[in-house]
């Protein structure tokens, strides 16, 4: 087969976005949402190393889904920006708004610039000093920003997550109800990527298989607090407080690998 | 292939704050980061003419003075006087010396005030930077040797007479026995590392006096309530003795600042914790003024 001279634009960022976006529909979900004290992640994780939810800085807070050497290389490089930020000026100038801002530029430039474009979407959360002030910013592989106000789900089958969220999220939820909602869309049916298609019953994720954070409005300074063990499974609901019923055999990290997207459907194992 | 003309053709090659690609790569140390990117915010001084100890006397930057260290059944106290001096002036009446840096661990300054609050600065946040990008907080010796780094890297400036000379006090959250989790790290201008293994230190002009007092009164099986006591009669002897450290003022209400480091983390204690101890003290002092 012969290299074509040619192709245009369009064909050329019509492929790297199939490819980014094949490449992210194939991980497991991450569900950010505010609520009545901060900010809400939740993510399907079943490793307690290989994080997709971190700190970056005081009030705000990082979640990807994808490739995990990609967004892991993001998440430390936006962290000794916002770190970079505050030694120069103070705490206070670093916001969430710069630090999407130069993600999406990263990103964009990336896409356009790059032979594969990055196969992660970012989710940048700040929460504010009142409910109304947090602000959710979803960036996606092609530099896309956007500026959510309730809340980001993002990786995997993202549709039917959302579809359920928007029935169950209201303003103003205390954590464990928050929690709640979360989980509810994260197990409706059609959101497992392990799952064959066409799956009905909901599944049970237990707290080995979640990562939850908190953004925490009432602490001071630095707000990020991760939720782990006891303490989280005190704020499942009751049906998740067990273990798992199904161990997948890689905990966490990477579901497929490198431009799986280029490969044909099932191909990715 | 390439549709795109190169992007800003006219600007000179270098690091670009404002772009995250600067950030993408380097150091895991933020110091190193730092000086590798902007090297102009470290607080070294630079070159000057060698003039030996003269050009910080020339320049009459203000010093700090005294610091305490103890450790005690619970953890480790830290301590540090509010005077800074130029020459024989007072400086300034309130300034703080004692800097908590993470959860488990704080750093008293003597020396040039201005380098070393910059050093403490960067230190701390050299401390969070690694907790975020790993997860996991450094070790107690970790975090004990990366000061000393920072301290040797300021040693051209030392030669000056720019010294700066940290007093670190850490818990191990680690420590198999929670009596020794306390843990007190003293340092020279060359960033030479020493623990303190006799339970408490001074570093500062009136650490003489201070260890003197410390020796006496010091005592590692005490409760909190008596090792803060123990910190503050400790930097009023050295007070009493050191024109240069200052004790504690009544009629302004400025106490020394102390810190406390126990399994439950780094606190600084309240004013009126102190309030309440330096007029203990001093009623003592007034009875018997040799304490």
């Amino acid at each position: 087969m012969t290299m074509p001279f040619y192709s245009s634009v369009d064909q050329l960022l019509r492929d790297r976005s199939e490819l980014a976006r094949k490449g992210i529909s194939r991980g497991r979900s991450v569900v950010v949402l505010t609520y009545a004290g901060g900010v809400l992640f939740v993510a399907e994780n079943r490793s307690s190393a290989l994080h997709k939810v971190s700190e970056i800085y005081d009030k705000i807070g990082f979640a990807a889904v994808g490739r995990y050497n990609e967004f892991e290389n993001l998440r430390t490089g936006g962290i000794r920006m916002a770190d970079f930020r505050g030694f120069t000026y103070d705490r206070r100038d670093v916001t969430g708004r710069m630090l999407a801002n130069a993600y999406a530029q990263a990103l964009g430039t990336a896409f356009v610039e790059q032979q594969k474009p990055f196969e992660v979407e970012l989710c940048v959360a700040e929460v504010g000093q009142e409910p109304g002030g947090d602000q959710l910013y979803r960036i996606t592989y092609d530099g896309s920003i956007t500026d959510e106000p309730r809340y980001v789900v993002m990786g995997g089958q993202t549709e039917p997550i959302s579809t359920k969220l928007g029935e169950t999220y209201s303003h103003g939820l205390e954590l464990p109800d928050a929690i709640g909602v979360a989980l509810g869309g994260l197990q409706v049916p059609g959101a497992d990527p392990g799952a064959s298609n066409g799956a009905t019953a909901p599944r049970v994720l237990s707290p080995d298989a979640l990562e939850v954070a908190v953004l925490d409005r009432t602490r001071p300074r630095r707000t990020f607090r991760r939720l782990e063990g006891a303490a989280l499974a005190e704020l499942l609901p009751a049906s998740n407080r067990g273990t798992s019923d199904e161990e997948p055999g890689v905990a966490g990290g990477d579901d497929t690998p490198a431009a799986g997207g280029a490969l044909p459907d099932g191909g990715g194992s | 292939m390439d549709f795109r003309p190169s992007v800003n053709p006219g600007i000179a090659p270098g690091p670009h704050t404002g772009q995250l690609s600067t950030f993408l790569t380097g150091s895991q140390s933020f110091s190193e980061f730092v000086g590798s990117v902007t090297p102009h915010l470290l607080p070294d001084p630079g070159p000057l003419a060698a003039g030996g100890g003269g050009a910080a006397a020339a320049l009459g930057v203000p010093h700090g003075t005294t610091i305490v260290a103890l450790v005690f059944s619970g953890g480790v106290v830290i301590a540090g006087d509010r005077r800074a001096t130029q020459g024989n002036v007072i400086a300034q009446r309130d300034i703080e010396k004692v800097f908590v840096t993470d959860e488990y661990s704080a750093v008293g300054i003597a020396g040039s005030a201005g380098i070393a609050i910059e050093m403490v600065r960067l230190f701390a946040m050299d401390l969070e930077h690694y907790e975020k990008i790993e997860g996991v907080p450094l070790s107690l010796d970790g975090k004990a040797n990366k000061l000393a780094g920072m301290v040797r890297a300021n040693l051209g400036a030392a030669m000056q007479g720019f010294v700066v000379v940290p007093l670190f006090a850490g818990f191990d959250p680690h420590a198999t026995d929670p009596a020794r989790a306390g843990r007190i790290v003293t340092y020279d201008a060359t960033g030479g590392r020493y623990d303190e293994k006799m339970g408490y230190h001074a570093v500062g002009s009136g650490s003489v006096f201070a260890k003197s007092s410390l020796k006496k009164l010091h005592d590692p099986a005490a409760d909190l309530d008596a090792t803060v006591r123990t910190a503050v009669e400790a930097l009023y002897d050295a007070a009493d003795d050191d024109s240069a450290t200052g004790g504690p003022d009544t009629v302004r209400r400025i106490y020394p600042v102390v810190v406390s480091i126990t399994a439950d983390g780094a606190v600084r204690r309240g004013e009126d914790e102190i309030a309440d101890v330096v007029t203990r003290v001093v009623a003592g002092r007034t009875e018997r003024p040799g304490g």
